[in-house]
């Protein structure tokens, strides 16, 4: 069996009694990316030499998890839209084809003290716009269930990283769903944390006031530990929340009696595939014997919220990305003068999907259309908090799908941004609400993976991560993906 | 010129005095080489985030204090959007509904008028790069250094009328600024700059006319130029009875001339919003009050001090407290019983002419305002005369040395000896019987006359007051 | 509201990206499918509601005005598509 199946407690016991090093692990992370990522496309860069280095130091300590933490010489991979000194950071953009960014993002350098080697960097949708990670500058990812399919996106190469074996964890970014919905559609679990409990600072902005960071794991339990371990105030990050950071892992309990369930009929009903449905309603009623108090509530405003969302990310987007002009980095085209040096650059560098984004955002914000759009938008991001508000005064999570289907074919919706847009819409209101939320797997739909959405108060992972424990360990594993028959 | 009136309206752009950028910790040193001010933050790479200056808040309040705004109790930071090579992020973060300080006024002079000029807002931004053209291979430079520097922009209202009055009003913006401490206001150094816009409109109407902006009046003297061309040229245009193009315009100090940048239909859509990357900031009374109390006496108050406090003339009092180090000379001088109104006339007249003919600021001198007081007590005291104190003057500002050493040490002690004196007295009125003669038939400035040979005779020495007295008693007036 | 071709082109060139005929006709029906879709905000009365620009209700977050190391010119420039002695080169800026 693969090293990185092992359970966490299992890999720290044997790196104990060294019987297990860094380097394995390292090596064997490296050794799968060689054999699956010719076909799953997970990774932008592998750092194979800095990893071994990295593994070969904390070889050097008598007991790395007893020094480090519990993330020590596990090999994670990171989203290409997160800042990594020394390696490339592309954002899967032919803009930043050659970026070696010259700090590493507030995320990089914790999971760096906690001992985690960076294996290399993940795919992703051009600047993490995308639900597929078709959109990819360089090529799309593939689905290790079904490489005809696609992983989700935008964090789709992470993903498939984790659900491959090729790493132990990786990190993604969600700004509208980018790490829920790939891990829904990958089966593993994805957590988005509250906006502002982890720091933003390194990570390339997409929509500032949505972007989040959080992990993607094989297990709540790895989640929480990965938690634990990038969440905290950063005072580099001025929208970083000065709160203190629980135990996550103590909250692992199993218990959620009493505990109080809203699940919204707009995210049951219409427009939710039934095999969907089937899986997150057994799911449901799973935790009703656990002792949880399940009701049907309804959050009216949330079929506005995709509409709201994109307004307000290209808005946000279209400021964020001005700086990709080929003055200070990134890969510069030449003209005439230069305002055909920024035309050029910015025309040949940014995909469809991305140029796309920029002109609705520049529309939404230019002179005269700013109220119409903008600032409606943000209204409406109003509404749809205030339902929120009005059910967690009431209930302690919400449930019910992180996606309307499963993973769809390569290339079935790329015709239509807008059917892509509208299949954001359980995972979209989460981001305008900045609240947390996890995608925990739930079960095969036409053999797909689905996840089930654990939605929580500001900050309370805590919750979010019991509840998502809860379950998992009254659920069948899902199998282990065939990434197409290879034989490893 | 007397058909039109003019409305003139200024943008002033000054750099606070922090010790580090606005967002974030650089230094903000003038001079240093290009680009070693510089991190990822600045330079506008991908994934950095701005944190606010705490320090440059303070001197945005503060300022907009001075200027008599009222400051906001909510005050928000939003993105201007524009692409240009000095500007990493392609968008400056600045201020635009919600700015630290608005609706306030300051006071101008012009010839003896004055006049109360609106301050419509005071708001923070940051500072862009600065360009270079490099003319043999048609490109530009850019050096990051500056980007970042906290900058206030101060929109004044359109009640200028004048050229004189536009520049009236930025003197004393900058004195303000120097008085409160929050910047070096130097224009030459670009942490004082200043864009006006100008229209002309008949006497008596009350629609303003289309008006003109221009950019880069890098000077006092500039400011005053420029417009005093765009008046005329408007003047012109309109007595043609041709229109006014809505115009953005730069002057060209050498051709002095203005060029044009754009026109109206190039104006751009700078596409405001607040910036999601920072976090509103609420300024509440305690901080207020905080700021507040330690705003010095302004310039208009010091003045009104010392025209009633020590008797100073409107035009020494106004001279003295147009440059803070100027005021706080005269004060530091005037504080061991030093008569207020000498050593105002000494500072106004001979320190004045000895800085203006060397070019040098007032705290770049060998004298020290205790050098002052020390040599105005020496007069008062009748140990040396005015024209004695000329001498030890100059001494002090060449050696650096106290007035009080250089008089013991040069003998230029007055004499006060009536014996002493008498001698010369005797001597000079022998020598001259005509002037005696003519004091005798009642003409004054002979007196003056005789005097002067005594002073001569001694040196300068002899005590001119007991020299006058020894000579009308041997003339028996 | 639809936005019109002619928009398209106006918005690319405030965006700073150059669109072919074809490209601007493909981009104006997609901004177009979603403006239209962003049509159903209108269905909600938001005359009395507050924009929300950020869901955190932290404030005033300051730094004290303490100098920081930069970085190194070298690394400064290290990205640059075009220097020259220490500075970034771009062609010479109009106006």
């Amino acid at each position: 069996m693969s090293l990185l199946r092992l359970p966490l407690k299992e890999i720290h016991n044997r790196l104990a009694k060294r019987e297990l090093s860094a380097t394995d692990l390292v090596e064997e992370s490296l050794a799968r990316i060689a054999a699956v990522d010719g076909k799953v496309r997970a990774f932008l860069t592998v750092d194979e030499e800095g990893a071994r280095e990295h593994a070969k130091r904390l070889d050097q300590v008598d007991n790395p998890v007893a020094s480090f933490g519990p993330l020590a010489a596990l090999p994670a991979g990171i989203k290409d839209n997160i800042c990594t000194e020394g390696i490339k950071t592309t954002c899967a953009s032919k803009l930043l084809a050659n970026y070696q960014p010259i700090y590493s993002a507030t995320v990089v350098e914790k999971l760096a003290k906690a001992g985690a080697i960076t294996i290399g960097k993940t795919n992703m949708d051009e600047f993490a716009m995308g639900s597929s990670s078709e959109n990819s500058g360089f090529y799309p990812v593939h689905n290790p269930w079904d490489l005809t399919r696609v992983p989700g996106g935008s964090s789709g190469g992470s993903a498939a990283a984790v659900a491959a074996e090729e790493v132990y964890f990786a990190l993604g970014s969600d700004t509208g769903g980018s790490i829920r919905q790939p891990a829904s559609f990958c089966g593993i679990v994805g957590l988005k944390p509250t906006y502002g409990l982890v720091s933003r600072y390194g990570l390339v902005a997409f929509a500032s006031s949505l972007d989040q960071i959080g992990p993607l794991t094989k297990s709540v339990e790895d989640a929480a530990y990965v938690l634990q371990a990038i969440a905290g105030h950063d005072p580099q990050d001025s929208t970083s929340a000065n709160v203190e950071i629980p135990d996550y892992l103590s909250q692992l309990t199993g218990d959620i009696r009493g505990l109080r369930i809203a699940v919204p009929r707009e995210m049951m009903g219409e427009g939710i595939e039934p095999g969907v449905c089937e899986q997150v309603q057994k799911a449901i009623n799973q935790l009703e014997k656990l002792g949880a108090i399940i009701e049907e509530v309804s959050l009216p405003h949330i079929e506005y919220a995709v509409a709201a969302y994109y307004l307000l990310s290209p808005a946000e987007a279209s400021s964020n990305l001005a700086r990709f002009d080929g003055v200070r980095y990134g890969v510069r085209k030449e003209g005439e003068n230069l305002i055909d040096l920024y035309m050029e650059t910015r025309s040949q560098g940014f995909g469809d999907e991305v140029k796309s984004r920029i002109m609705l955002g520049t529309y939404a914000l230019s002179s005269g259309y700013y109220d119409a759009y903008y600032l409606k938008a943000q209204k409406v991001r109003t509404l749809i908090r205030q339902d929120f508000e009005r059910l967690f005064a009431k209930y302690d999570v919400i449930v019910g799908p992180t996606t309307p289907c499963v993973a769809y074919k390569i290339g079935e919706n790329a015709d239509s941004p807008l059917t892509m847009y509208l299949k954001d819409i359980l995972t979209i209101p989460v981001n305008l609400a900045g609240l947390p939320a996890i995608s925990v797997p739930c079960g095969l739909s036409e053999g797909m993976p689905v996840g089930l959405q654990v939605i929580g108060k500001a900050f309370d992972e805590s919750t979010v991560l019991r509840v998502a424990h809860a379950f998992e360990q009254v659920t069948e594993r899902l199998p282990q993906p065939q990434i197409g028959g290879i034989r490893v | 010129m007397s058909k039109y009136e003019t409305v003139i309206g200024l943008e002033v752009h000054v750099e606070l005095a922090t010790n580090t950028k606005i967002f974030c910790g650089c230094s903000t040193e003038f001079g240093a080489p290009p680009n070693t001010h510089t991190c990822p933050i600045c330079l506008g790479h991908p994934g950095v985030l701005p944190v606010l200056n705490r320090q440059a808040v303070n001197y945005a309040i503060k300022a907009a204090m001075a200027l008599n705004c009222q400051i906001a109790d909510e005050s928000k930071f939003d993105r201007k959007n524009y692409f240009y090579p000095d500007l990493p992020k392609a968008y400056q973060i600045s201020q635009f509904d919600k700015p630290i300080g608005e609706h306030g006024w300051i006071e101008i002079e012009v010839d003896g008028e004055k006049k109360r000029i609106g301050i419509t807002r005071v708001h923070l931004e940051e500072d862009a790069g600065k360009l270079t053209h490099d003319e043999y291979d048609d490109t530009s430079l850019v050096d990051f250094n500056r980007v970042g520097v906290p900058l206030i922009e101060i929109v004044s209202e359109p009640d200028l009328r004048s050229p004189q009055e536009a520049k009236a009003y930025l003197e004393k913006l900058r004195t303000i600024m120097q008085y409160i401490g929050v910047s070096d206001v130097k224009m030459e150094e670009g942490s004082l700059r200043c864009d006006a816009n100008i229209s002309l409109r008949p006497v008596g109407a009350t629609r303003f006319g289309v008006k003109t902006e221009l950019k880069n009046l890098n000077s006092f003297r500039n400011v005053e130029r420029a417009l005093e061309f765009e008046q005329q040229r408007h003047a012109e245009v309109l007595d043609r009875g041709e229109e006014i193009e809505q115009q953005t315009l730069r002057w060209l100090e050498n051709e002095n001339r203005t060029k044009l940048m754009r026109s109206k239909e190039e104006a751009h859509d700078y596409r405001y919003f607040p910036d999601p990357d920072l976090v509103k900031v609420y300024i509440d009374e305690a901080w207020k009050e905080e700021i507040r109390s330690s705003i010095p006496e302004l310039p208009d108050e010091r003045k009104a001090r010392y025209i009633a406090e020590y008797g100073l003339s409107n035009y020494d009092a106004s001279i003295l407290t147009a440059s803070k180090k100027t005021a706080d000379f005269f004060e530091q001088t005037t504080s061991k019983n030093v008569d207020p109104k000498l050593a105002a006339n000494w500072i106004t007249s001979e320190l004045m002419g000895y800085l203006n003919s060397e070019g040098l600021e007032i705290d770049q001198i060998k004298m020290t305002p205790d050098h002052l007081g020390e040599m105005i007590s020496l007069i008062q005291k009748g140990t040396i005369s005015t024209k004695l104190a000329k001498k030890v003057f100059k001494e002090v500002l060449d050696t650096g040395k106290g007035p009080q050493q250089i008089v013991e040490e040069k003998g230029w002690v007055q004499i006060s000896d009536e014996g002493q004196l008498k001698e010369e007295v005797i001597k000079v009125l022998a020598n001259n019987p005509k002037s005696v003669e003519d004091v005798k038939n009642g003409k004054n400035r002979a007196i003056g006359f005789l005097v002067g040979q005594v002073m001569k005779a001694t040196k300068g020495k002899a005590n001119p007051q007991l020299v006058n007295k020894l000579i009308r008693e041997q003339i028996n007036l | 509201m639809a936005i019109s071709k002619e928009q398209v082109y106006h918005v690319a060139q405030l965006s700073r990206l150059k669109l072919t005929e074809e490209e601007a006709e493909q981009y104006t029906k997609v901004l177009n499918d979603v403006l239209k879709f962003a049509e159903k905000l209108n269905e909600l009365d938001t005359e009395n509601v507050e924009p929300t620009s950020h869901v955190l209700s932290i404030t005033n977050v300051l730094r004290e005005d303490v100098v920081q190391p930069s970085i190194p010119r070298e690394k400064a420039l290290s990205n640059a598509p075009d220097q020259e002695d220490g500075l970034f080169r771009v062609p010479a800026v109009f106006e």
